[in-house]
């Protein structure tokens, strides 16, 4: 066997349990102000309705709250320790500055109803981001209401059907590439859509002849990844949106994969008619764990009237103003404004980059994954030679036959200071390796992990069992998925 | 570009490894047609100090250091220090799902305990790792009914957020499923013959909010019994998360649709908050979201992984119980340090200081005012009636640096000059005395108008 760690290192890492654990009556972590008003009698005020315990919730000081949350931060994973080339999911770098920007104090403490007139900083930062991502999509108008990609795509969804509505002609399928995340069918099918799948073709793009025979009257839209999941941009995009248009279907582009093409090409140059952004992947805003996000939806001028509303208006004597008065809008996706912080983030990034910051930002993220493609062919398939955008796949065909999957590399690369990949998707690529650097990689770094993957491509050969008991260098091992959904633990529970 | 890690040589070189002359070349799969031959047209790149300036103008422009009366879904509580401190870490703030558990543990256990404390708050048996915001967590808990009872139509009631009621809509149109409106009576509480009325074999569930739109704590065991006869759901939307700590949760519930917002996350003009999803444990593999579960390793050893993903798009694609992928983590975390800060007894403290605020405003405001609803239980909102337009008298707390409470009259007409405070124990004694005089001056100022005119008339 060999070195089980072979870049990664442990450090000083105590244990720690949950914090019910350290949880003794008595404890505290908190301090109220005296009360300056009159002291109430609970009972009269709320008599049947009060709350008399708070079960289990935990009793504990300040200074076991920051170990515990320090701890736990310890055993995770992060950008800002090392490359993260999840694919599809552009983990870049993620500026502390926007963080100072959404925490100045009139921004973080506005409140959602109060007055236009002190809301102007606000509108302002709505107004201002809306009109830079207008450029960007070369669309015509947009909303910032969605919270995250997913709410997005219902969002255009519910604008396309909106469309169609207005034309009279409301029609029943979505066609949906089989390379697409999994969350475009599911959107359809919320937006009470009959979902059609639409395969690739050799090249791992659409099929343009596939599309022909199945696009009619019927067909709302097409969801289009592009660049499509492969990395791969649909180079008979004008075609494609010509087939849809001439039947009266809409081109909707899930721009999860933005970060190929800002500043390089536009979306409404090239024939889409809506799509979302992803300000948690192509603008820098942190994914936080899973979230929060932002999905904002660029449209086409004949879709500006269905925007969720409220919209953001200027006023004769220059103010600006929420408009609420929108007759055919699809009504509201979310209460408020959306996730304002994400735009605050996504603002300050646009600034710090300009019009050269972002061209060279998408550059260098293709540069990137061509850099790595380079490197790796030859110790992974590559499905598909088609040239590579932002984001390369390999599969796991030539480590298989040792009996290794997609998964037991992408485990191995943990014990070599790397995120995995995304594995197994997309669907068309059996036992796929999906890796998209971003920008924020260097050379150097990259260096190491194209050396860590050729190293593991080695050890498949040599020693698989290494490689398919990975990664050794964690606090936990594999852990067993199938008994958690078996036996659903969700919960911490006292002990009786 | 301060963020981008290479030198011109270090691009020079990795160009050559792969074969290419220039850059051009790795976008020759885009036709040239497409291509932008030009400059964005946004500003040049911002030094740091220039982005913070701009911010800080914005801020300004906000109208920051206003006390405020507002609440209505978004609800101004101290945030512990400690809540920063902590998600700010890298480890936490710019970690992805956390989809390979061997190097997110962190974040897993974090998720855990959320939804431990969750459960314990709401009185439910499970809950989910956080879904976008209240509003959508209460559409997507209606159409959670919706499939666990087979049945489409919805009994909602008025005095749920109006907000939220419009998401639902939204989201209601395209799934078949018929909205029925409840109306509330002269207490704030939803009225039981009128739902009694609604209530039908095709009813999928009832949706109310509690404490309400209003401020009013409901009747939900009563609510709970009508909904349960018909075989309906009941589910209950709570957007107040504080009231927990000295209201009685809804127990009765079989899905609660929460907002957590006032756990520990900045007002942020409305975003990003968090909303959670709790039920009973056998409604669970209908529930939609993330979902963290304990489990063994190789050795033995206790971890958490992310399970139940057979709900979930990434598997199940169109027949997932949802469409939502990312959700609300990070803002699910700093609820779920304010909830480890304040714990079993700081909550309950916290809650009763709200109580206190708002009843003392109550009872100031009274004097000058009609307070509606009153004959109910509340938490820290109520609703005052003035003579004049609330907007009027809001328009001269401004100029006290105070921002009065919601004009209702965009969204419940027939209430007339009404208006929603919010007290939390952020509100000081000074600025609920000093709304309190101006709501009387205007009454004076309207009743000698009325007196002078019925003067002249006379």
């Amino acid at each position: 066997m060999r070195h089980p760690t072979p870049k990664a290192t442990r450090h000083v890492n105590q244990n720690e349990g949950l914090i019910f654990e350290k949880s003794s009556p008595g404890k505290a972590a908190w301090k109220l102000p005296p009360l300056d008003v009159p002291e109430i009698d609970t009972k009269a005020l709320l008599g049947s309705c009060e709350r008399k315990d708070l079960g289990h919730m935990p009793e504990v000081s300040e200074i076991e709250i920051i170990r515990h949350f320090t701890r736990l931060s310890t055993w995770n994973y992060a950008i800002d320790l090392g490359m993260y080339p999840l694919g599809s999911c552009t983990m870049k770098y993620n500026p502390r500055v926007n963080e100072a920007a959404a925490r100045v104090e009139g921004i973080a403490n506005a409140h959602p109803y109060q007055p236009e007139r002190i809301s102007q900083g606000a509108l302002r930062i709505i107004k201002t981001l809306s009109e830079f991502l207008i450029e960007i999509t070369g669309l015509d108008a947009i909303t910032l209401q969605p919270a995250a990609g997913a709410h997005g795509e219902l969002t255009g969804l519910l604008l396309i059907r909106a469309h169609h509505q207005a034309e009279g002609k409301p029609r029943k399928k979505i066609l949906i590439p089989d390379s697409a995340h999994g969350t475009n069918p599911a959107t359809a099918a919320m937006v009470g859509y009959a979902v059609e799948n639409l395969k690739s073709d050799s090249r791992g793009t659409v099929d343009i002849a596939a599309l022909e025979s199945q696009m009619n009257e019927n067909v709302a839209a097409l969801m289009l990844t592009n660049p499509n999941t492969l990395g791969v941009f649909e180079q008979e995009i004008h075609s494609i949106a010509d087939i849809l248009h001439a039947k009266g279907g809409l081109l909707y582009m899930d721009g999860a994969n933005m970060n190929a093409l800002v500043g390089k090409v536009r979306p409404g140059d090239f024939g889409v008619d809506l799509m979302h952004l992803n300000l948690h992947k192509t603008f820098s805003t942190p994914h936080g764990g899973g979230g929060p996000g932002s999905g904002p939806v660029a449209v086409r001028k004949m879709l500006e009237p269905f925007l969720p509303k409220p919209v953001v208006v200027t006023k004769p004597d220059g103010t600006l103003a929420f408009d609420y008065d929108r007759p055919k809008s699809v009504g509201r996706v979310r209460a408020f404004y959306g996730n304002f912080g994400m735009f605050v983030r996504a603002l300050a990034y646009i600034q710090a980059n300009g019009p050269d910051g972002l061209r060279q930002t998408t550059e260098d993220a293709v540069l990137n994954a061509n850099y790595i493609r380079k490197g790796l062919e030859g110790s992974y398939d590559l499905p598909y030679s088609t040239p590579t955008m932002h984001e390369v796949v390999f599969s796991d065909k030539l480590q298989t036959k040792k009996g290794v999957r997609t998964t037991d590399i992408a485990k191995r690369l943990i014990d070599y200071g790397f995120h995995p990949y995304t594995m197994a998707f997309p669907l068309i690529v059996p036992g796929a390796l999906m890796i998209e650097p971003t920008e924020s990689e260097s050379k150097e770094e990259m260096d190491l992990f194209v050396e860590a993957m050729k190293s593991i491509a080695a050890e498949v050969e040599e020693d698989p069992q290494t490689v398919l008991e990975a990664p050794h260098c964690t606090r936990v091992s594999r852990l067993d998925e199938t008994a958690a959904a078996r036996n659903p633990v969700l919960r911490w529970k006292p002990k009786v | 570009m301060r963020y981008l890690p290479k030198s011109p040589a270090d691009r020079e070189a990795m160009l050559k490894a792969i074969g290419l002359r220039s850059v051009d070349d790795l976008f020759a799969a885009i036709p040239p047609e497409y291509r932008l031959n030009r400059d964005l047209d946004i500003p040049r790149q911002m030094a740091e100090s220039e982005i913070v300036d701009w911010f800080r103008q914005r801020s300004r422009e906000n109208g920051d250091g206003y006390t405020s009366f507002l609440g209505a879904g978004a609800y101004l509580h101290y945030r512990p220090v400690i809540v920063d401190s902590l998600i700010s870490r890298g480890e936490f703030l710019t970690a992805y799902t956390p989809y390979q558990a061997e190097i997110s543990q962190g974040t897993l256990q974090a998720i855990f305990e959320f939804q431990t404390m969750i459960c314990e708050l709401t009185g439910m048996e499970v809950a989910n790792a956080s879904m976008y915001d209240g509003s959508t967590a209460a559409a997507e808990a209606v159409m959670m009914a919706v499939r666990l009872t087979g049945r489409r139509s919805v009994a909602v009631v008025r005095s749920l957020h109006p907000e939220y009621l419009e998401v639902l809509a939204t989201y209601a149109t395209h799934q078949g499923m018929p909205l029925s409106l409840v109306q509330f009576r002269d207490d704030g509480r939803v009225d039981l013959k009128k739902l009694e009325s609604l209530v039908s074999p095709e009813t999928a569930c009832v949706l109310i909010q509690s404490p309400n739109f209003f401020g009013t704590v409901e009747d939900v065991d009563a609510i709970a019994q009508i909904a349960h006869k018909h075989g309906a759901m009941l589910v209950v939307s709570i957007a107040e998360a504080v009231s927990l700590g000295i209201v009685e949760p809804p127990r009765r519930a079989d899905i609660i649709a929460m907002e957590a917002q006032s756990f520990g996350v900045p007002l942020g003009f409305g975003g990003p908050y968090c909303g959670v999803i709790a039920t009973r444990e056998k409604n669970v593999r209908q529930m939609p979201g993330r979902l963290a579960g304990q489990t063994v390793d190789k050795q033995g050893k206790r971890g958490f992984v992310l399970t139940l993903a057979t709900r979930e798009q990434h598997i199940r694609r169109e027949k997932a119980t949802s469409n939502i992928c990312t959700n609300q983590a990070l803002v699910a975390l700093m609820v779920n340090i304010f909830m480890t800060v304040y714990g079993k007894v700081g909550l309950k403290e916290l809650a009763k200081q709200n109580l206190a605020k708002a009843a003392y405003a109550a009872s100031t405001f009274a004097k000058h005012g009609e307070i509606l609803f009153g004959a109910a239980p509340r938490f820290n909102e109520f609703v005052v009636r003035t003579s004049e337009d609330p907007k009027a008298i809001n328009g001269r707390l401004l100029g006290h640096k105070i921002v009065g409470g919601l004009p209702l009259a965009k969204f419940y007409p027939e209430l007339g000059n009404a208006a929603l405070w919010c007290c939390t124990e952020m509100t000081t004694r000074s600025a609920i005395d000093t709304a309190a005089g101006l709501i009387a001056e205007s009454e004076r100022s309207v009743r000698s108008a009325k007196e002078e005119l019925e003067e002249f008339a006379r």
